[in-house]
């Protein structure tokens, strides 16, 4: 079990092996489809996300008295034909997502990004670890909007580590 | 002939989706509480988030899950009901008042293809209607999540095929939805019917109680055949391994032509969302 913070380092990920269980805490950019597909089709990065973590998930409306909706992670394969270029193009060092990636994928992440895996189906676990949420980008694509999260331990698998070893 | 207000479909309609969101069925959760005991490691841990999580969405009101669906509707209707008003109109906008009062995600877009705006209510709902005798208004409800609902299948085979062939068929859907379908799984299986029947009847097993067996000996057994070579996969919660991979099998036949043996494959996540009301 290891307790990680962002923002990641490579130094800080170098000797963490597929397989290990993490809990993630510090700042984390939620984003999926419509939001890969503006910025890589439109070749448009108004965000610096070098060395940050990006978490393919849009959350349910949070509830008054809540800090967050619910918020588990979605199909990451759904990404795999922007991914490539993002990476590229942000310097982002961790994505956290549900299920494999394309080849293409595993290699365009070889030695930049780890990749996390979190829990699917469990929302509302994860809405607890959210301690602020706030829209930074793309208000207008609501849930599909890039939100800005705070997050303290959430529970974490790696799924392929920066070596490139995986365990899916 | 018993008198149905459209309003009250409306609003038993929305307070059905709130509910649902939040509460798993106690068949499942009680499915899910039995596998930790099958599971050891990794499997279990995450078994143990699973019910926590569950726990967590009943008693502070976070939804199960942020994918809180398209909605799903199978409606019985009585030949002795009379519903005052436009029924489909009432379910919608049930669902709408639901998704908006139970702060849930709103997921449809309007145009599949081209624009996919989302139509910011949830609706259309999917609403599919019988009529049986009596004078009783049935409705269930689904709230089906797109992770697992994309990795279904449908073939139409032809009739000289054996059952191992429907079997590899279905074992085969099952090792392809992996883990971005959230297991372990809950499979909804329609035989017989036609193209569009079979599916229907796939989702519509997905309502069955857990441990209720089809009620055709042949079909049980296939279903405890089924659910064994499941979990013999190994793919285990989050297809990161273990001993249960699928909470249930649930097979519904129904005649068909006798050239076509259409087969649907309809995968639930273990968050297997879905309610019955009856009026």
């Amino acid at each position: 079990m290891n307790n990680l913070k962002t923002p990641l380092t490579l130094e800080k990920i170098k000797n963490i092996k597929a397989g290990t269980q993490i809990f993630l805490s510090g700042t984390i950019f939620s984003m999926r489809d419509k939001a890969h597909k503006k910025m890589v089709e439109e070749d448009f990065y108004p965000l610096n996300l070098k060395n940050q973590t990006i978490f393919y998930m849009g959350p349910s409306p949070t509830r008054p008295g809540h800090k967050s909706g619910s918020c588990g992670p979605t199909t990451s394969a759904r990404m795999d034909k922007w991914t490539p270029t993002f990476i590229k193009k942000t310097g982002i060092i961790c994505i956290i997502g549900k299920g494999q990636r394309s080849q293409a994928v595993k290699e365009a992440m070889k030695g930049k990004v780890i990749y996390l895996l979190a829990f699917g189906g469990l929302g509302a676990l994860y809405a607890k670890c959210v301690k602020k949420s706030e829209v930074v980008l793309f208000k207008e694509l609501g849930c599909e909007a890039v939100y800005k999260l705070e997050v303290e331990n959430m529970p974490l698998i790696v799924a392929q580590d920066i070596k490139g070893e995986s365990i899916l | 002939m018993k008198i149905i207000e459209a309003k009250k479909i409306t609003n038993i309609v929305s307070k059905m989706c709130i509910k649902a969101a939040h509460e798993l069925p106690a068949d499942i959760l009680l499915a899910i509480k039995k596998s930790e005991l099958k599971q050891t490691g990794l499997a279990k841990h995450i078994t143990k988030l699973m019910l926590e999580n569950a726990k967590i969405a009943k008693t502070e009101l976070y939804p199960l899950c942020q994918d809180t669906g398209s909605a799903v509707l199978f409606v019985e209707i009585g030949n002795k009901v009379f519903i005052k008003g436009n029924i489909t109109k009432a379910i919608n906008a049930g669902i709408k008042q639901g998704y908006k009062e139970g702060y849930l995600r709103k997921s449809i877009v309007k145009d599949p293809l081209f624009k996919r705006k989302n139509t910011n209510d949830n609706t259309p709902a999917i609403i599919h209607y019988s009529f049986k005798d009596g004078d009783k208004l049935k409705i269930s409800l689904l709230l089906k999540g797109a992770g697992s609902e994309n990795k279904s299948v449908l073939k139409m085979f032809a009739p000289s095929a054996s059952v191992q062939d429907i079997k590899d068929f279905i074992l085969s859907a099952v090792k392809n939805a992996g883990a971005s379908a959230c297991p372990p799984f809950i499979i909804g299986i329609g035989i017989g019917g036609n193209f569009e029947r079979s599916s229907q009847l796939a989702k519509k097993a997905l309502l069955r109680k857990i441990n209720n067996f089809n009620k055709n000996k042949l079909y049980a057994e296939l279903e405890k055949d089924l659910l064994k070579e499941i979990n013999k996969t190994k793919i285990g919660p989050q297809g990161l391994g273990g001993n249960v991979s699928a909470l249930a099998v649930f097979i519904e036949q129904e005649p068909c032509h006798t050239a076509s043996l259409p087969v649907a494959v309809n995968i639930s996540c273990h968050v297997s969302r879905h309610i019955t009301e009856v009026l």
